[in-house]
């Protein structure tokens, strides 16, 4: 019977332990883990756009309308009109009454249909309709399995958000993140992927000891991450290392880059894969190093007995941010690539650290803490030293820019939240039990 | 914060034999100063007991005291993002080097940080504190070979509560005998 419950649970995880799996890693998953939107601030200034329910199946098994509708409002950038305000509900153009939605005052219009079987696969269809010409902006089919229903719906959402902002959407990507189960006395760490709106939710890895610092590869393809490994100490006592690893989203395979005494902390991979940005401090102090992934040889980047720590790669590869306390504070200084004398870049605030570069490499996300009291989530323009608060909470942590650059998701200490870049939008996300934090979006899969 | 530790262990040697105070120069910032700057303890009867330390060490092994036990006080405070080591633990840190010395087993020091600013830079704080500890007690004659250090930033308060109180409880070096 236990048996029989593995290989069916076994069944739903796409992921293999094969790798040489230490004892501290529990591998079992749970299916019940959640990420839902509970809550919210909207504030009105999003474009008008209806989604109407999609037609041809009476119970398709997604509500690919309602997926689109929540991808579009997260952005902040639409205002999706709920369904029960619809003035019609139409599932093909030829039924549309275009000045009926004029006088709603609703420009864009999404019909759609689903139609198949979960034995033969879906095909979906919809069309974007622009109601004051009364004609079709874009028009697309798909084929989707039940597994890939949902994909669908996201793949939707892009070339909407394409069609109507001229910017790549960022609906079809993911978020890595840690979650916390309390088990007893025991704190469980869970390392999970889930789509960019927190369903379809996968477990990577489970462990009693810390995991850490989750960041994905350029293409999106593997995960690395901290956690703490049980070494032999030469005298013979079992030892604990702090130590990164990668690891295939796909294959579930690890792979061990750094372990050894001290600090092996901050992974960030560089922009085109090839190196890893990282925090060592086997010369008795935490240093910021760049390791040749393939040769695994390291090139030492910083030089001060201050904290050098939370590297992060500008986009074009040629200069990597990191926090200091050179200063006496936390602040965010640069340098190059090549080496050289870092450039203090943070002056507002008495703590600034933890920088993510956003996709243009214009500004970056980092945890500020200033003089409106807490550490909270702000922007930082490069160009004109312009310091934006965006949070509201007090203990928040680990932003990450969505691939797009129009959304930053990060911990705020038990739940997740994202926020539009203009600090417009907000959500938040939460698991049902425990804690959830160290949110990382994933890049555009290719 | 080898520097800085080495420096403050300097300070603090100089102070014991001529009892004048230690000028900071160099490379020790502002907030620091106070912490280097702080006279030694009075009443120890200077570092390990014997009459000259800093001559070669600590002989740890004429401190009987040490035989009985590992010295039951294991823990080390620090202040809001600082990892010096203040002048009142000291004496606990005396206690630890007299035992391992005394006794050659292995430690690891686990440090930890409040909760307070970045996970990751919590981590590098936490190592930070674990190895200014580890730097006075070679300081005090304990052998580089027997000491580990361990970072768990913030991922193991002892508190969990969101106030000074708890936030002090969590600033911390456990000394562990494995």
């Amino acid at each position: 019977m236990h048996l029989i419950h593995l290989i069916l649970l076994l069944s739903f995880i796409p992921l293999a332990y094969a790798q040489s799996t230490p004892p501290e890693i529990l591998p079992e998953a749970k299916g019940e883990l959640t990420i839902e939107i509970v809550g919210g601030r909207e504030e009105e200034g999003g474009q008008p756009i209806a989604i109407a329910p999609f037609g041809g199946m009476a119970h398709p098994p997604q509500d690919l309308a309602g997926i689109i509708s929540n991808n579009l409002a997260r952005t902040g950038r639409f205002s999706p009109t709920p369904s029960y305000l619809l003035p019609e509900r139409p599932t093909q153009s030829s039924a549309v009454n275009f000045a009926s939605w004029q006088s709603a005052g609703i420009p864009h219009l999404v019909v759609g249909q689903v139609e198949g079987s979960s034995a033969g696969g879906y095909q979906i269809s919809f069309k974007l309709l622009d109601t004051y010409q009364g004609g079709q902006i874009l028009g697309l089919s798909y084929q989707a399995t039940l597994q890939t229903l949902r994909q669908v719906a996201h793949r939707i959402s892009d070339e909407i958000y394409r069609a109507l902002t001229g910017q790549r959407g960022a609906f079809s990507t993911q978020i890595v993140y840690v979650t916390i189960e309390k088990r007893g006395r025991d704190k469980i760490y869970v390392l999970n992927v889930a789509d960019a709106d927190g369903a379809n939710p996968r477990t990577m890895l489970r462990s009693v000891e810390p995991i850490l610092s989750p960041s994905w590869s350029p293409n999106g393809k593997r995960i690395a991450y901290v956690t703490y490994d049980v070494v032999i100490a030469p005298q013979g006592y079992r030892d604990k290392q702090m130590a990164i690893y990668t690891q295939d989203v796909q294959t579930g395979y690890r792979e061990r880059v750094s372990i050894g005494r001290g600090l092996n902390a901050a992974p960030a991979w560089s922009p085109d894969g090839s190196r890893m940005a990282l925090t060592l401090s086997k010369d008795g102090n935490a240093e910021v190093y760049i390791m040749n992934l393939s040769s695994r040889a390291l090139t030492r980047l910083t030089y001060d007995p201050a904290i050098d720590t939370e590297p992060t790669w500008s986009p074009d590869g040629q200069s990597i941010a990191f926090t200091s306390d050179r200063s006496g504070t936390p602040q965010i200084y640069r340098v190059s690539v090549n080496g050289g004398t870092p450039q203090r870049i943070t002056f507002k605030g008495n703590y600034n650290a933890r920088a993510r570069f956003s996709p243009d490499g214009q500004k970056l996300a980092l945890l500020h803490n200033g003089e409106e009291g807490g550490y909270k989530i702000a922007t930082y323009e490069l160009n004109n030293n312009d310091m934006r608060v965006l949070s509201r909470s007090s203990f928040d942590d680990s932003p990450s820019f969505a691939p797009n650059g129009d959304m930053i998701i990060y911990g705020t200490g038990t739940e997740l939240s994202a926020i539009s870049s203009d600090g417009r939008m907000q959500q938040r996300l939460g698991v049902e039990m425990g804690e959830v934090r160290e949110p990382s979006w994933s890049p555009f899969s290719e | 914060m080898k520097k800085l530790a080495r420096l403050f262990i300097l300070c603090t040697l100089a102070g014991i034999l001529a009892t004048t105070g230690c000028s900071s120069k160099g490379k020790i910032k502002d907030g620091e100063a106070g912490a280097a700057g702080t006279p030694p303890l009075s009443g120890e009867s200077g570092i390990g007991g014997s009459g000259m330390p800093g001559a070669g060490g600590l002989d740890a092994g004429g401190r009987g005291g040490y035989a009985g036990g590992i010295p039951s006080e294991r823990v080390i405070y620090f202040d809001f993002d600082r990892s010096e080591i203040r002048p009142t633990t000291q004496g606990i840190l005396e206690q630890h080097a007299g035992y391992l010395s005394a006794n050659r087993v292995p430690l690891r020091l686990e440090g930890h940080a409040d909760e307070r600013g970045s996970r990751e830079y919590n981590l590098a704080l936490g190592e930070r504190r674990a190895e200014a500890v580890k730097q006075v007690l070679i300081i005090m004659g304990v052998p580089d070979s027997l000491i580990t250090t361990l970072s768990y930033g913030e991922e193991r308060p002892v508190d969990r509560g969101q106030n000074e109180t708890a936030w002090q409880l969590n600033r911390r070096v456990e000394l562990i005998y494995p």
